[in-house]
């Protein structure tokens, strides 16, 4: 730094630490050389983040958050706002796609034991941004003021009404009105707009200081910072983030961006996945529609919801449907504390690790499908089956983990 | 990691497969929205029939130049309320009107076919029969009481419902199907493109741009598909050092 004394950049230097920061995160960050496929979607999903910011501060210019308005509003982006179907769509896709780009980076940190010690924190700090992204893409989703718009959001709010005592109360309280009107659209769209973006802006960045101290986790699942050259104090099996990542994670951009705008010009409404069919229809406070379904990515959990028929230690079925569903969100968290496995990689974890993953994965799948299905009573013991698999997974990890047979680490990392 | 891999990708189909079915059998409807003489004979019998009771009130009639329209056209053909071709398409009836005549107010038609579908317009509006007991007179096979009555009567013709109770124990209780009683100025396959037309321009209504959007697709894709191939080539060259 010493030499650019002189310069433009040297002058910004002695006044805030660009160089610095450049390096440090940047052209000096070391990541392991051996990411795969799965380690794409970290900066996937900021980007994602950059295409929703973007697309969102223009479809606010014309938007009207207003009961009366809302729906024609966003036809009219549709129509008359130039190119206002194609903010519209990169928008609304861009919203299934967080979520399809966030569930992979979560997957690989389950594969590869990403949320192992150093990385707890980390994993904690990812897990407030899923639930930030949750919350943005339920408040997002009233906007249209569809009928699954406002049903959807009826059979969420309906839930904080299950808790004991203070849930009446409470869901006045989050609506501004006894029901869900235009009090409740407006603060939405405030949520939507302004707290959330900032929250999950503000989050990012802390769970990328939190990366770039703990470094990153590998296929391997080994610490490279254990295997230093003597002579640099640089990792062996590190690289450069820049240039050697930046340009591999260019690769991986255009790769999605074919697959995203695929979507966007092909299918916009991915049979009804990504845009449903019902919310072409203007909100009916007086008309419940036949079948109410939650977009895609909630429908997991919401089958969790409607798991509990009955009623059980003289709590509600409602009731424990909303701890089920709460609870099938959070455990994510425990996971740090849930595996006694000695290695951190599926590479070198044993077949009873690898058959409850593969059991997870299958249920959390079977889940939201049956929660895009209107409720038979086939339909509810299949989702209570896989309900119980899939918090059996969290569960009984602590003993599977550690009477598992695993394979031992390599010292350098493999290919 | 291999049967992982597998599973996934199996898992990630099933949607797709299920989705394929749903429950009421719809015909099929053989639209084209790249037909601009389709479009623009849906587009006249849309005014002619719909736009008495129902909106289209996101469309602007000017929008109508995608379908090969110019302005004179459009308010010698499609205006027939007075309005200037800049207006959106608003239904001559008025809310409180409508809602003594048919008990609801007729649903905005901007977007039906993307709540509907096209399949389902389609086999809608050739499936009224006559109904004494309904305050309309008519009835429709895969929407039960509607309140719309049949619009189109005097091109179909009128159909009735006959009931065959199927003789075998634990089949299908009964089959419901349509015979045409009274025949209209239309023969069916006539009336049967009648209706294409008309459904072909809902289709179109639904998202005007939709054609402009698959071409834009096309070259955007063009390009990706290139640019996947320098900068993979780039990267390649970058990680050459990387053992």
């Amino acid at each position: 730094m010493s030499k650019q004394e002189n310069s433009f950049i040297g002058w910004i230097d002695e006044r805030f630490p660009m160089t610095a920061t450049w390096r440090a995160h940047l052209s000096e960050y070391y990541a392991p050389k051996n990411f795969n496929f799965w380690y794409y979607f970290g900066s996937l999903a900021m980007l994602v983040l950059v295409n929703q910011l973007i697309t969102g501060i223009f479809l606010t210019m014309s938007y009207k958050p207003d009961a009366s308005l809302a729906f024609s509003s966003v036809e009219y982006i549709m129509r008359d706002v130039n190119f206002g179907w194609l903010i519209r769509y990169m928008h609304s896709t861009g919203a299934s796609m967080f979520f399809v780009v966030v569930y992979l980076h979560m997957f690989r940190g389950m594969m590869y034991g990403s949320y192992r010690k150093p990385r707890e924190l980390l994993w904690l700090i990812g897990m407030a941004i899923f639930f930030v992204l949750m919350s943005l893409a339920f408040t997002g989703y009233i906007l249209p003021w569809g009928q699954m718009s406002y049903w959807g959001a009826q059979v969420i709010v309906s839930m904080f009404g299950a808790i004991p005592f203070i849930g009446e109360t409470l869901s006045n309280w989050i609506l501004g009105d006894f029901m869900l009107s235009d009090a409740a659209l407006n603060r939405f769209f405030a949520y939507h707009v302004v707290t959330l973006p900032l929250l999950i802006i503000v989050l990012v960045f802390v769970h990328i200081i939190a990366l770039h101290e703990v470094g990153s986790n590998n296929p391997d699942g080994i610490e490279i910072k254990s295997n230093k050259d003597p002579k640099t104090g640089i990792p062996v099996d590190g690289i450069p983030f820049h240039p050697y990542y930046s340009v591999k994670d260019i690769v991986g951009v255009v790769g999605f961006l074919i697959v995203f705008c695929g979507i966007i010009f092909f299918v916009p409404e991915m049979g009804g996945y990504f845009l449903e069919h019902n919310n072409f229809i203007p909100a009916n406070t007086l008309q419940t529609p036949d079948h109410i379904a939650p977009v895609w990515y909630f429908t997991p959990y919401y089958s969790m919801l409607r798991a509990v028929t009955v009623n059980f230690l003289g709590v509600d079925a409602k009731l424990w449907g909303v701890i089920l569903m709460a609870g099938s969100v959070l455990i994510f968290s425990f996971l740090p504390w849930l595996d006694r496995s000695p290695v951190k990689s599926i590479r070198y974890k044993g077949p009873i690790f690898k058959f409850a993953l593969t059991l997870f994965v299958i249920s959390f799948f079977v889940l939201g499908w049956l929660g895009t299905k209107a409720p038979t009573p086939l339909y509810t013991l299949l989702a209570q089956i896989f309900t119980v698999i899939y918090f059996a997974f969290f569960i009984l990890m602590p003993w599977y983990s550690k009477i598992d047979k695993t394979k031992p680490e390599p010292k350098r990392v493999t290919k | 990691m291999r049967l992982i891999k597998f599973l996934l990708f199996f898992i990630s189909l099933a949607p797709i497969i299920v989705f394929a079915a749903t429950d009421i059998e719809l015909d099929k409807a053989p639209i084209d929205t790249s037909d601009n003489a389709s479009l623009q004979r849906g587009a006249q019998s849309f005014v002619n029939y719909c736009l008495t009771c129902h909106g289209a009130s996101y469309m602007r009639y000017n929008r109508h130049q995608d379908i090969g329209l110019s302005n004179q056209d459009i308010s010698e053909r499609l205006i027939h309320t007075g309005q200037k071709v800049g207006d959106m398409m608003f239904t001559a009836i008025r809310k409180n009107e409508a809602e003594e005549s048919f008990g609801v107010v007729p649903p905005d038609l901007s977007v039906i076919a993307r709540s509907r579908g096209a399949d389902w317009l389609y086999t809608y509006l050739r499936s009224f029969y006559r109904d004494e007991s309904s305050s309309s007179g008519w009835n429709n096979l895969i929407f039960d009481r509607v309140a719309m009555p049949h619009v189109l009567y005097q091109l179909q013709g009128q159909q009735v419902l006959i009931t065959k109770s199927a003789n075998s124990e634990k089949g299908t209780p009964e089959i419901k199907e349509l015979k045409l009683s009274v025949p209209g100025l239309l023969s069916k396959e006539e009336y049967d493109n009648f209706v294409t037309d008309l459904v072909n321009y809902m289709v179109y209504l639904g998202e005007p741009h939709a054609n402009y959007r698959k071409k834009l697709g096309a070259i955007v894709l063009i390009f990706l598909l290139s640019m996947l191939g320098l900068t993979y080539l780039l990267k390649r060259e970058y990680w050459r050092d990387v053992h």
